[in-house]
């Protein structure tokens, strides 16, 4: 909401608070103001400032309210014409354009002066002809053989508004020779109003802020209105259908109003508050509504009585009947539904109650007869009406969040008067006003004990009174308890215990959370827990970290064609389920993903050609929606991807070779002896993202855990991915984590020496590494502590289909030196043992 | 006695000529040479010592310690030697193995957490030092957890403060918050005290750019218990800061609204980037914006099994993104996600 300085300053005094303390003071209470717009005012003093100030600032010397006594035509210009303007110091002819001073020209010197704003040589402000807000300097200059250096102001070039059609008129009082910024110098606070806080998205509720805050007194306006026309009663109907939904409605009458400009300085404050001014009517409702926050509808009455026939017209309060429509004020023809509220009369629509008018009922140029609603309505119908049609208005802002049934009255009562003062008439004796469901206000007694309890402060009741009775709570203190009327503008204060938490809010806010002292925890440690799997995942994080792995973090939204691309394309129409978006902000992030390695795998994608090593990995969530459950199961994985050289090149020009399966399968290794899991098995399988010969299970015990290998060419070329074959592996976390040993066996550290040999067997192709380790570690027993091999060998000499294996082999015993001897024993054993099962050769 | 004399005399001159030779030594490798020449076994002292045999019974005792004299002077003179040439040598060396020091070094690979979980871990260690635990909660959520039971039922204009994805799952949706977590807790841990935080991916309809993500990280903190007030919630919430952005960090809180806390408030730090003059980053205020808090409402208690008669507690949410985005003045917050190698290996 935009906030005119000079506006608040009709309820609360606030001269000798600074723009600068002033809107602090706001935020900190609650109204965040996010800018300060200076509309001629001064930038407060000093170099630091807590705002963003925008605008401009009138200089005394520079802008002066000033009278034109004379308008002349210019004598080589048909759209110019000479002023003879009187600035308070001296007569200056002035030239200019403005198509409103047009009437006035040549008429000799003018009985009532014309009063503007007038910007003198060197002058900063806007340039009028430019589109949006550009400076400019007012120059001696000469335009058709006349001086000019001075300038009488639109609007625009002062910065009050975008109007820039003719200079502005100032009302009749304005004085002569005035500095302009004394006279309507102003600054607008941009504020952000909390949705708890409608209360105060008018000026009112904004002053009775600053005035609890800062103890200053609050003056409401004057509403004392003179109902000396006939009598209203008889003369329109009311029925109100749904109390539940229209609490309460009120009615007044202004007859034989003119419907003319409002006074500048009325255009001028809801120019600044953001609202375009129309004529006195329009301009009374929407200033009431801006000043006390209560919306306000005015029927031309005359179309209401043709409407009836020429019958008493009667307002009916009701929902839509299927079907009905409505074209709205702003020309667009809307389609209700039944649960929309309606007002109406017997020949049908009205208006959407509380939202927007409709255009038949309009208030016109040649209306005379106004009719003034002022009404409550339900604030959780209203929104409902304003998010089904979309249609945003300032009225509806307010009655969807609540708006106080005693408005309703207070609003109708100001607004006549408004009209009455702008625009003449005769006010209507008495009001018609149904309430058949009268909001009842919440007493709430909360204690200052329990006050002091919840804030750790030591307020006393009275303290505590003071502060609430600032914000218009009735209190009545009775030893240690207050005792709290809510006001009749608040519609957020509930009763019981959540009416004293609302209230503590207040009590709290207002006293100022600055002054509330800071402490420590005083309750005692509660119970302890350990989370055994996040303790594991932290684990498992740094432990890929440490294996040189880049981690990531990714999005959960995607497609399901993009997570396709995973599988070949002949293995992709598989149909599965997924948590589909209703609203999603792109069709490319329309569902929550159901694979880890999808994501890995855009992410190599997008990365290949910025990087010739990549070595990644994620721990996230996948989604997988189940049959009969409400919600998705969330299902934490890892996946890791490798691609690239081994190493980065150096300048020391050793070629760096690209990485292979075993680089995975040595991360994998890593992993899993960081986790100290032990039971590990790798199994050929196949998996369709994966080369059919180049990928495998990972099983921990008897289970599969996850899937690692590289890449399926038909699933490579599904992205653009750079030459080097891709390494990719997919686990369940919580097998993994559950799996992983925080506490373990730590084995003594020998004090005998070790006995270390190689050996080096003959072994068909088709017997793998694992199984002749297996016979080996079979053969040696306890005394041989370790087993590793070090060398493939492949040659002529040794046959077709044959291989040599290479191990180092590592003896020891806890409790002596081992002897040459038993030594070969176990050799001897271990040999044996392969040539029997695996028909194993020495190699020699 | 000639013999005598005639024997030392020689024994004399075969230290000076030995002694003279090692002069002429010059080179470390050259030492073995003299050594073999004047102490090995051939060499003319050891000739002394061999030929002691046929010398006179009596002469022998003296001969031998003359004999012994020479070859231990002539070892210390090589040991000396020894020591000056080693020294030469590496006075040499030093002097000629200049390496290039600009020269870059061999690249060592490193692996790195992602900077939203470096800035997570940081933030889960202080609150870690107070006695907090970590909890964990669903990303996806029911419509009563995300809202009804924070104190938003259907139709609460508070849920406009968020723009939500909504499933097409009935009553299912995306958490904009990790509030919901609170829930969870509660119900888990009632009636016991709570001190929990709860990081998490969270969830909003926005639209994309390079300030608004439609995916976040957040930390929930929750306490629990009796009588706990508004005044722990400022000094828990300050240390909690000071740790984060540095003992002089300026901290103020100021009045806001979320249906879920009652008072509540919103934690603004003197800007870190401008330190608190004015700038873009904080849009001329010198306050940043890093948490939103407040006394958890008796609704919300109450939906999470505690008699807000008897237990009180607070609540604060801070978004990691935004302020690791400010923190390292990162012009786009989509990078967090995108995984651009080249973002994410400068953390």
């Amino acid at each position: 909401m935009n906030v005119p300085l000079t506006w608040i300053k009709d309820y609360v005094d606030i001269e000798d608070l600074g723009l600068e303390e002033l809107a602090k003071v706001m935020t900190m209470v609650g109204l965040e103001v996010d800018e300060i717009h200076l509309v001629g005012m001064p930038k407060p003093a000093g170099e630091k400032h807590e705002f963003k100030y925008t605008g401009l600032s009138w200089p005394k010397d520079k802008f002066i309210v000033a009278q034109v006594d004379e308008v002349m035509p210019h004598p080589n210009a048909d759209r110019l014409v000479l002023c003879r303007l009187n600035d308070g110091d001296e007569e200056i002819i002035v030239l200019t354009g403005a198509p409103n001073l047009y009437d006035y020209r040549g008429k000799g010197p003018l009985e009532k002066p014309l009063k503007v704003a007038y910007a003198r040589e060197g002058a900063v402000l806007y340039d009028g002809h430019e589109p949006g807000r550009k400076l400019t300097t007012l120059k001696r200059m000469k335009i058709r053989g006349v001086d000019s250096f001075s300038m009488i102001c639109s609007e625009k070039e002062l910065g009050i508004s975008d109007e820039h059609e003719g200079v502005i008129l100032l009302d009749d009082d304005a004085p002569t020779g005035t500095p302009l910024v004394d006279y309507m110098g102003d600054a607008v606070l941009s504020v952000d109003t909390l949705p708890n806080m409608v209360r105060d998205a008018c000026m009112l509720g904004v002053a009775r802020e600053i005035s609890a805050a800062t103890g200053k007194p609050l003056s409401y306006p004057d509403d004392q209105i003179q109902m000396t026309g006939k009598s209203l009663a008889g003369r329109i109907d009311l029925k109100i259908q749904d109390p539940e939904l229209n609490p309460r409605f009120v009615l007044g009458m202004i007859e034989g109003i003119a419907i003319q400009p409002s006074p500048y300085w009325i255009r001028r404050r809801l120019n600044l508050a953001g609202m375009r001014p129309i004529n006195c009517v329009v301009d009374a409702t929407n200033y009431v509504m801006l000043e006390l926050g209560q919306p306000l509808h005015a029927f031309d009455y005359d179309s209401l009585v043709a409407r009836a026939g020429g019958e008493t017209p009667t307002i009916i309060t009701r929902t839509a009947k299927q079907g009905e429509t409505l074209v709205t004020l702003d020309d667009i023809e809307r389609t209700l539904d039944p649960e929309m509220e309606l007002v109406t009369d017997t020949a049908g629509p009205l208006s959407i109650a509380g939202v927007m008018g409709g255009e038949e009922s309009e208030v016109g140029g040649s209306s005379e007869n106004i009719l003034l609603e002022g009404a409550s309505w339900n604030f959780i119908n209203v929104r409902k009406t304003v998010s089904k049609l979309k249609l945003n208005s300032e009225a509806g802002y307010r009655f969807s969040r609540g708006i106080h049934p005693a408005m309703s009255e207070k609003g109708v009562r100001l607004c006549l008067k408004r009209m009455q003062e702008w625009g003449g008439g005769v006010i209507a004796e008495g009001l018609v006003d149904k309430y058949p469901n009268p909001q009842v206000d919440p007493v709430v007694a909360l204690s200052a004990s329990w006050v002091n309890d919840s804030l750790g402060t030591a307020l006393k009741p009275g303290e505590i009174a003071e502060i609430l009775s600032r914000l218009e709570f009735e209190c009545d203190i009775d030893g240690d308890v207050i005792t709290t009327k809510t006001p009749s503008h608040r519609v957020d204060i509930h009763d019981g215990i959540i009416g004293r938490a609302d209230l503590l809010e207040e009590v709290s806010r207002i006293y100022g959370y600055d002054r509330i002292p800071a402490r420590r925890l005083n309750q005692p440690l509660p119970p302890q827990k350990v989370d055994q799997l996040m303790l594991m995942e932290d684990k498992l994080r740094e432990l890929l970290v440490d294996l040189g792995l880049q981690e990531l973090v990714a999005y959960r939204m995607t497609a399901p064609e993009r997570e396709a691309r995973r599988f070949p394309p002949d293995d992709m129409a598989t149909e599965v389920a997924y948590l589909e978006i209703q609203n999603p902000i792109t069709v490319e992030r329309r569902v929550m993903r159901r694979s880890i390695l999808a994501t890995l795998l855009e992410i190599i994608e997008y990365n290949c050609s910025l990087s010739n090593r990549l070595v990644l990995f994620e721990i996230g969530p996948v989604f997988h929606p189940i049959t009969g459950k409400q919600l998705p199961e969330e299902k934490m994985m890892l996946s890791i991807g490798l691609t690239g050289l081994r190493e980065m090149p150096s300048w020391q020009g050793d070629q760096p070779t690209t990485m292979d399966f075993y680089d995975m399968k040595g991360v994998i290794e890593g992993m899993m002896s960081g986790l100290h899991i032990d039971e590990v098995q790798y199994r050929a399988a196949t998996h369709p993202s994966f080369h059919p010969g180049k990928s495998a299970e990972v099983l921990i015990g008897d289970d599969i855990v996850g899937v690692m290998g590289e890449l399926h060419p038909l699933v490579k070329a599904n992205y653009e991915m750079a030459e080097p074959p891709v390494y990719a592996a997919e686990f369940e976390l919580e097998p993994l984590l559950k799996a992983g040993r925080i506490l373990f066996d730590v084995e003594a550290v020998p004090t005998y020496p070790p006995v270390l040999e190689d050996l080096a067997v003959v072994v068909d192709e088709d017997i793998t590494a694992d199984r002749v380790e297996e016979v080996i570690k079979k053969g040696g027993g306890e005394t041989l502590a370790k087993v590793q091999l070090f060398d493939i060998y492949r040659g002529k000499q040794l046959g077709e289909s044959k291989k040599s294996l290479a191990f180092n082999l590592t003896y020891i015993a806890p409790d002596r030196t081992l002897t040459d001897k038993e030594v070969l024993k176990v050799r001897n054993k271990i040999i044996r043992l392969l040539n029997e099962e695996l028909d194993a050769e020495l190699r020699s | 006695m000639a013999e005598k004399e005639q024997a030392i005399e020689k024994l004399e001159q075969i230290k000076s000529t030995a002694l003279a030779a090692l002069v002429e030594v010059s080179r470390e490798e050259d030492l073995e040479a003299w050594r073999v020449a004047h102490l090995g076994r051939s060499s003319a002292v050891m000739g002394v010592f061999s030929s002691m045999g046929k010398m006179d019974k009596d002469l022998r005792p003296l001969m031998g310690k003359a004999a012994n004299e020479v070859r231990q002077a002539l070892e210390s003179a090589l040991e000396e030697k020894q020591g000056v040439l080693a020294e030469q040598a590496l006075k040499k060396a030093l002097a000629t193995e200049q390496l290039d020091v600009t020269l870059p070094g061999r690249p060592v690979t490193r692996g790195r957490l992602h900077p939203l979980t470096q800035v997570l871990g940081r933030i889960t260690r202080i609150f870690g030092d107070m006695g907090f635990q970590v909890y964990r909660s669903p990303e996806v959520e029911t419509d009563d957890y995300n809202f009804t039971y924070l104190n938003m039922p259907p139709y609460h204009p508070a849920r406009d403060m968020w723009d939500t994805f909504y499933t097409k799952t009935d009553g299912v949706l995306l958490r904009t918050h990790t509030s919901p977590g609170q829930i969870h807790v509660m119900r888990e841990h009632a009636p016991e005290p709570i001190r929990a935080i709860l990081p998490g991916a969270t969830m909003r309809y926005e639209q994309l750019s390079a300030r608004s993500e439609i995916e976040f990280a957040q930390v929930e903190v929750l306490v629990v218990g009796e009588k706990v007030t508004f005044a722990e919630m400022k000094g828990t919430l300050e240390d909690f800061a000071k740790r984060l952005f540095g003992e002089d960090a300026r901290l103020r809180l100021r009045a806001s609204h979320f249906p879920f806390t009652e008072p509540s408030a919103e934690m603004d730090v003197g800007c870190f980037v401008c330190g608190g003059t004015g700038c873009p980053v904080c849009k001329e205020t010198g306050w940043l914006e890093i948490l939103g808090c407040g006394m958890v409402h008796p609704v919300v208690l109450e939906y999470g099994g505690y008699d807000p008669e008897v237990y009180s507690g607070f609540a604060a949410g801070m978004g990691i993104d935004r302020s690791t985005l400010m923190r390292y003045r990162i012009d786009d917050i989509r990078h967090f996600r995108n995984n651009d190698i080249r973002f994410l290996k400068q953390f």
